[in-house]
């Protein structure tokens, strides 16, 4: 029988886990793209679009990320396509981070006070100038932290994806698990993995928030 | 798209979905009760405990916080044994889901308890109350209150994240629609109902939560 050093296990591992921080930024980017059309639509004069969003958030909000996973992989496989893991997991991580996003980001422009619409609008500026220019600047700032603390919801996301046969950290320490027979090895260094990857976000998210409190109060 | 939707299975296998449904409601049930009685204890200790005590709290809400909970499950279910704790899938999952949710919720309630004016603990100090006293019959409540609606998210999210536990072979809802799909061939109906029980599920969940909360917290007459 081999054995396996620590090292080999580890090795392997942290080459997985590149597939991880590749899902995650595709996910992440693309997500907040959907994200701000969905803001967009959930701040629009027009009622059917602000409907559409809600339902839209609702619903992704609503169910499991495992079972967008699985709809995502068997149902494009109905049209006929040949689905890879991979598309699958980019497309439902996409839209399920799209739903918080624009959620996470309507809560930050809805924190700006209505004077500021107004004197914008009394400017004689369209919806979205005034989104450009006097709204979205000072949500921004808002926007910062929340968004940053989600990245490691996507990170951690990113870990069921596994579960349809994409192979990233979670599926690496399934398969060395199988070949070592050392579970309690095994997941603790993915977890410490994802530890690594997640706690400078967390706490970055922290910092910032901090910051941008402090700064708020200097007004 | 030439696929035929056929959900004529649901006759045969409707009650493998309603054990699912079943095991996923007990184990948010447990879950939820120990989880936030786990998650007061570490605010407690967070925000007014021993201070030896509270780096550990912290490394464990932390831990907790950045990894995924897949991972936290198959760490308790395929890892612990080689501790000598040998769980049953059941048990796994149910202790993942407490490890989980108190470590969110302490998060949560933590913040409630530090919104709690000083004159609060200042009273009760005034009535020879004990820190733990006061904490106890003073800020508790109020606290909770102030910070349930926040609770009531958490816990939804975790009943949907439960969803993996089918992956220990735990036979709850997303187990249950594995099974049939993988004997009856019809993936997409399979998951297409599974979510939308999920779907009602959460928001049943949500409007539980909130009820729950109309009877435990005392109602101010409007004045």
């Amino acid at each position: 029988m081999i054995e396996f050093t620590i090292w080999d296990i580890l090795r392997n591992l942290l080459l997985a886990t590149r597939w991880t921080i590749v899902l995650s930024l595709v996910s992440f980017i693309g997500g907040g793209l959907v994200g701000l059309a969905l803001l967009f639509s959930r701040l629009s004069r027009r009622k059917w679009m602000r409907a559409l969003a809600k339902y839209y958030i609702e619903l992704f909000q609503g169910t499991p990320l495992l079972m967008q996973l699985f709809i995502a992989f068997f149902g494009l496989g109905l049209f006929g396509i040949d689905v890879p893991a991979w598309l699958a997991a980019g497309l439902a991580l996409i839209l399920w981070s799209a739903a918080f996003l624009g959620e996470i980001w309507r809560g930050c422009v809805e924190a700006i006070a209505k004077g500021q619409w107004e004197a914008s609008a009394s400017l004689g500026m369209g919806r979205l100038q005034q989104m450009r220019y006097v709204i979205l600047p000072q949500a921004m700032r808002i926007a910062v932290p929340p968004t940053v603390g989600f990245s490691v919801q996507v990170i951690k996301g990113t870990a069921l994806t596994s579960i349809i046969g994409f192979v990233e950290l979670s599926k690496a320490g399934t398969v060395v698990t199988n070949a070592t027979f050392q579970p309690f090895t095994v997941y603790g260094l993915v977890a410490l993995i994802y530890f690594a990857l997640c706690w400078p976000l967390s706490k970055s998210s922290q910092i910032l928030e901090r910051k941008l409190n402090v700064a708020h109060r200097n007004h | 798209m030439n696929y035929q939707f056929e959900f004529g299975w649901l006759f045969e296998y409707y009650p493998q979905i309603v054990k699912g449904i079943g095991i996923t409601i007990q184990l948010i049930a447990v879950g939820a009760l120990a989880g936030i009685s786990l998650g007061i204890v570490c605010a407690w200790v967070r925000a007014l405990g021993p201070a030896w005590l509270k780096p550990v709290v912290a490394a464990y809400v932390e831990l907790i916080r950045n990894t995924p909970f897949l991972i936290q499950l198959f760490f308790i279910f395929f890892g612990l044994p080689s501790l000598g704790l040998q769980l049953s899938e059941l048990q796994a999952a149910n202790l993942a889901m407490i490890v989980n949710l108190g470590a969110y919720s302490s998060e949560i309630i933590r913040a409630g308890i530090q919104a709690t004016p000083k004159g609060q603990f200042e009273a009760g100090a005034s009535l020879a109350m004990t820190p733990f006293e006061t904490f106890r019959h003073v800020v508790l409540v109020p606290s909770l209150q102030r910070i349930w609606p926040a609770l009531s998210s958490q816990v939804v999210i975790v009943m949907l994240g439960s969803a993996v536990v089918s992956q220990i072979a735990a036979e709850d809802l997303t187990f249950a629609a594995n099974f049939i799909q993988s004997r009856t061939f019809r993936a997409f109906e399979a998951y297409f109902i599974s979510t939308a029980v999920y779907l009602i599920l959460a928001i049943l969940l949500r409007q539980v939560l909130g009820m729950v909360g109309w009877f435990i917290f005392p109602r101010r007459a409007a004045r």
